[in-house]
């Protein structure tokens, strides 16, 4: 029970009539980094802020380090640290002060451990050069690893992340991200949203979900291993005419553009020959095909469809 | 404790930050003061008089007369016709006319009375205007005259005037009509209460607008903390406000508090605490700052103007609005405060009428807004 930092059963969250999120249930274990991921509006914030005692479940149990998120809110808030989707730091403070008082808040260190701990999270996110900068000057990344830090200045053993990478460029996500990993390799759990999936690739599980549901709950390399039919991908000039062409095909289960290419899924791999047809028919001759590795894109993207088929 | 003290210091620094912050919370209540304060001129200059003459006689100059000698009323118009006159009512130039008839003298003598006509601007402010009445009546009765009044009533709103009444008016207090000595006490209250009340709700919504609300729902810090955090550093605000202010009433206008400072200082405290809570409560309701500008400024600060006797008299109005101004603390406060500062009685004085009233009122809020608040979104 306790080796898990999280488990999850039958959450249901409503609001009103609508159903935000709808019976799910998984587990985090400790040390882990697990990915939420799940087009706007799936349920993934709200998950999340029942998890930290923002939001009450309407039925199903959720456990945080062991403690019950209804039962005992307050302890699961000594022990977690929480980056939400919205920047919320204090603009009017500088960065110093933003993290000074976070560490205060928790009231869990004497002054001058507290002074200790400032410091060392500001080398930890190399902040350290603008320590007396007021926060509203930072750029957006500064800003992402300020919130981080002020999230973890009391030592969470879990950690809650929010699209924290939201806006912010790839070099600089990279970097958030190579922290993730070092705070996980200290034992801290992780449970992370993210629209972005080369960022899915970090965790060592994903949960998709959609419109309130988990459609798959999965390692990256069990879902991609796990979607169905063999995956194309052709380079031409109309990939969105290309697009409707194929969209019909009995022997197509799904068809994305990515980037300049178009990403087909057909039943099995032998159908290349009847797509490179019916593509020379329609007047749209592709450069190149080729059987490639699905990318989580491709399981999502093929998930989420499969899953609208069988909604209807 | 440590955590409240961490979200005090937190909150000053939010005060202190920004230069103009710091200068509208702490000179603009005193600023409003100068503005107001010298806008309310020392003493009444009396109610302006114009005269359409007829009869150009002896009795009817003596029978003006009657009226100039007396220093509240100032001849300004010698007008032709009663169109005339209406229309310098209406336009504001003068406050009453006085239309004497051609047989004025005449009927004097041979009847021993009078009539004459007097139009009066029924729009005016109501105490000016009651006062005239009250002086017009007093002074035609000495004549011994028959009056014929009309009223022009430019606002609408008519009035009935009683006949005769046997008034003799005498202001206490405040014999020379010095409107600041009345004002000023008045306008303490209201300046603390406008500040006190936005104070407080502004700092508490606009976290949540932020987002840094969330943030700090999250952490362990208990709500009474949290509330209470905010709120003592402005309430040390405001009581360096009402000591500025009770400073440039003595220093710049000369009204000085006649009875107990310290009487008054601590009332004010409860009254401040009260009108924080007052916001904290209008915060926890509030989802933007927009909102809780909105519902401080309609719910409690414009009636708290109108209501609290700042201005009109409460005596008169009807009972629904008069509990609403009972609920305002405002109300009794500023009885309190032109009690201790004008006429200097103790709070012992007014235990029944205004300082229990205010004071439970005050508690009574503050209470109810640490319960009531809670870290919710
Ligand atoms: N307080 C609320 N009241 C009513 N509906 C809400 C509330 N909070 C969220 N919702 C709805 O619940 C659904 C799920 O919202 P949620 O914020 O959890 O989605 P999300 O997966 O985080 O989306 P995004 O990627 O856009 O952040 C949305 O349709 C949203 O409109
Ligand atoms: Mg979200």
């Amino acid at each position: 029970m306790t080796e898990n930092t999280i488990e999850v059963k039958n959450l249901v969250k409503t609001f009103g009539k609508f159903r935000a999120v709808d019976d799910i249930s998984f587990y985090i274990p400790q040390g882990e980094i697990f990915g939420l991921l799940g087009p706007n509006g799936a349920g993934k914030t709200t998950t999340i802020r029942m998890l930290i005692g923002l939001l009450r479940p309407d039925s199903g149990s959720a456990h945080v380090l062991g403690f019950d998120v209804r039962k005992k809110p307050e302890e699961v808030k000594k022990r977690i640290g929480y980056m939400s989707q919205k920047f919320s730091l204090y603009n009017d403070l500088t960065v110093r002060e933003n993290l000074d008082f976070y560490a205060a808040i928790y009231n869990n260190m004497p002054f001058r451990q507290r002074r200790e701990r400032v410091d060392e999270m500001l080398e930890m996110v190399e902040l350290g050069h603008i320590q007396r900068s007021q926060t509203r000057s930072l750029s957006g990344a500064w800003r992402q690893r300020l919130a981080l830090a002020c999230a973890i200045i009391h030592r969470p053993k879990m950690l809650f992340l929010d699209e924290a990478t939201a806006g912010v460029d790839p070099v600089a996500r990279r970097q958030f991200w190579d922290l993730i990993y070092r705070l996980a390799s200290e034992g801290i759990s992780v449970l992370a949203t993210t629209h972005y999936m080369d960022e899915a690739d970090y965790c060592n599980t994903i949960a998709m979900m959609y419109q309130g549901r988990l459609i798959s709950l999965a390692s990256p390399d069990t879902i991609k291993e796990s979607l169905p039919g063999t995956l194309l991908q052709i380079d031409l000039g109309d990939p969105l005419e290309a697009q409707k062409v194929l969209i019909n095909d009995p022997r197509v289960l799904n068809v994305s553009i990515q980037g300049m290419q178009l990403h087909v899924t057909v039943k099995k791999e032998s159908d290349i020959n009847a797509i490179q047809r019916l593509l020379n028919k329609a007047n749209l001759p592709p450069n190149t095909i080729e059987i490639i590795q699905p990318s989580l894109e491709d399981a999502f993207t093929s998930l989420v469809s499969q899953q609208r088929v069988l909604d209807q | 404790m440590k955590r409240l003290l961490t979200i005090m210091r937190k909150e000053v620094r939010h005060i202190l930050r920004d230069p103009l912050t710091l200068l509208l919370i702490l000179a603009l209540p005193a600023s409003l003061l100068i503005l107001l304060g010298y806008g309310i001129t020392g003493t009444s200059t009396g109610v302006t008089m114009g005269i359409v003459d007829f009869d150009k006689s002896d009795s009817s100059r003596a029978y003006v007369e009657r009226f100039t000698a007396s220093n509240d009323f100032k001849l300004t118009h010698d007008l032709q016709n009663e169109e005339d006159m209406v229309r310098k009512i209406e336009t504001d130039k003068m406050d009453i006319g006085i239309i004497i008839p051609e047989s004025f003298e005449r009927e004097l003598l041979t009847n021993g009375s009078a009539n004459v006509m007097i139009l009066l601007d029924g729009s005016g402010n109501p105490t000016d205007v009651s006062t005239a009445e009250l002086k017009l009546t007093a002074i035609s009765e000495m004549a011994n005259q028959d009056l014929i009044l009309k009223k022009v009533d430019v606002s609408g709103q008519a009035r009935t005037l009683q006949m005769p009444i046997n008034t003799t008016v005498k202001t206490l207090y405040n014999p020379n009509g010095n409107a600041r000595l009345y004002m000023i006490p008045g306008l303490i209250p209201i300046i603390l209460q406008v500040q006190a009340i936005l104070l407080a709700a502004l700092s508490i919504v606009r976290e949540r607008e932020q987002g840094t609300m969330e943030q700090l729902i999250v952490t362990p810090i208990r709500s009474w903390e949290l509330m209470l955090g905010k709120i003592i550093p402005y309430l040390v605000v405001c009581m360096l406000n009402l000591l500025l202010m009770i400073w440039m009433g003595d220093f710049l206008f000369g009204v000085s508090v006649r009875g107990s400072v310290g009487e008054l200082v601590g009332l004010s405290a409860i009254f401040i605490l009260g009108s924080l809570g007052m916001g904290v409560l209008i915060s926890n309701i509030s989802k933007t700052q927009m909102q809780a500008v909105y519902i401080s400024v309609f719910v409690v600060i414009i009636p708290a103007i109108i209501l609290s006797g700042l201005m009109f008299s409460r005596e008169s109005m009807p009972d629904f609005t008069y509990w609403y101004s009972e609920l305002l603390p405002v109300t009794q406060y500023l009885e309190i405060t032109r009690g201790i500062i004008v006429r200097g009685v103790d709070a012992a004085t007014l235990l029944f009428t205004s300082t229990l009233p205010m004071v439970i009122m005050s508690v009574g809020y503050f209470i109810a807004s640490v319960f009531a608040f809670r870290k919710h979104l």
